[in-house]
């Protein structure tokens, strides 16, 4: 039979997602990867009872797409946007990361010294411009022509 | 060995909804600046390019992928969040059943809102 792993408490709980300790830049896009997750889970069981208003028909969809044309619901459109976008490709980041394919080569301790963080911080550089693009194309299609 | 299954698949349904929830954003999100999919002109989200997508066989598929991709990934993250909060044995089943539960339900709901408009 297969025996259990041993679980040790979890000390800090939720606030050791930002007062763990001394993290680097990466373990806070961590966070932020969790806190968009949950934000687009909430929305996304909302977006399925929204958009699902089209099977009763056009009058029914024209009713539920005026009640979020007010200008609240386009700055949460956005908010949400921003959270795709970043999700996604902190996500790419994530799963590179994960795969092997942007650790780098390990090397001999020598100075001056190179660790994988040399390889993972440029990747995070390069997944926050993109992202950073990705959100201005997004604001700009939604507020440039909006009417 | 099966948490790293579900890892697997945690990995593998968030590539699919990168390439179909891209394709839907930039759908509906791009639709001034590309004007993909919208055979009847204007925004996105008017009635007559919504049916036309609708009853289009490609886009029904892509949506109910995407559906499915997006509630296991939503939830299964969810799932994780929780239970690095080293909850018991119990209210870890409790979480799952529930997550499933809600999964199943949501995913009924979207399946019958993706195909709804294509069968009528």
């Amino acid at each position: 039979m297969e025996s259990r792993p041993k679980k040790y408490p979890n000390r800090l709980g939720v606030t050791g997602w930002g007062l763990g300790g001394r993290w680097g830049v990466e373990r806070y896009l961590y966070t932020i990867h969790r806190l968009t997750g949950i934000g687009l889970v909430l929305y996304f069981i909302l977006h399925i009872f929204l958009t699902a208003t089209r099977t009763f028909g056009q009058e029914s969809w024209e009713n539920s797409m005026s009640m979020v044309n007010s200008p609240f619901f386009m700055l949460m459109e956005f908010v949400v946007i921003i959270g795709f976008v970043f999700h996604a490709l902190n996500g790419i980041r994530l799963i590179l990361i994960e795969l092997g394919f942007a650790v780098g080569r390990p090397e001999e301790p020598v100075y001056p010294y190179r660790s994988s963080i040399n390889t993972q911080r440029p990747l995070m550089i390069v997944m926050m411009l993109l992202a950073g693009i990705f959100i201005i194309l997004g604001g700009y299609d939604m507020f440039a022509f909006a009417h | 060995m099966k948490e790293a299954r579900n890892w697997t698949w945690q990995i593998i349904t968030g590539v699919v909804i990168l390439f179909c929830g891209a394709l839907h954003m930039i759908t509906v999100h791009m639709d001034d600046i590309l004007g993909w999919y919208n055979p009847a002109g204007g925004k996105a989200i008017e009635w007559a390019n919504v049916a036309a997508r609708s009853a289009d066989t490609t886009s029904m598929v892509i949506y109910i992928i995407l559906l499915g991709a997006t509630l296991y990934h939503g939830l299964y993250g969810i799932r994780n969040i929780v239970f690095e909060l080293r909850p018991s044995a119990g209210i870890e089943k409790l979480v799952t059943v529930l997550l499933w539960l809600a999964g199943l339900g949501l995913f009924a709901i979207g399946f019958y809102g993706a195909v709804a408009l294509k069968m009528a």
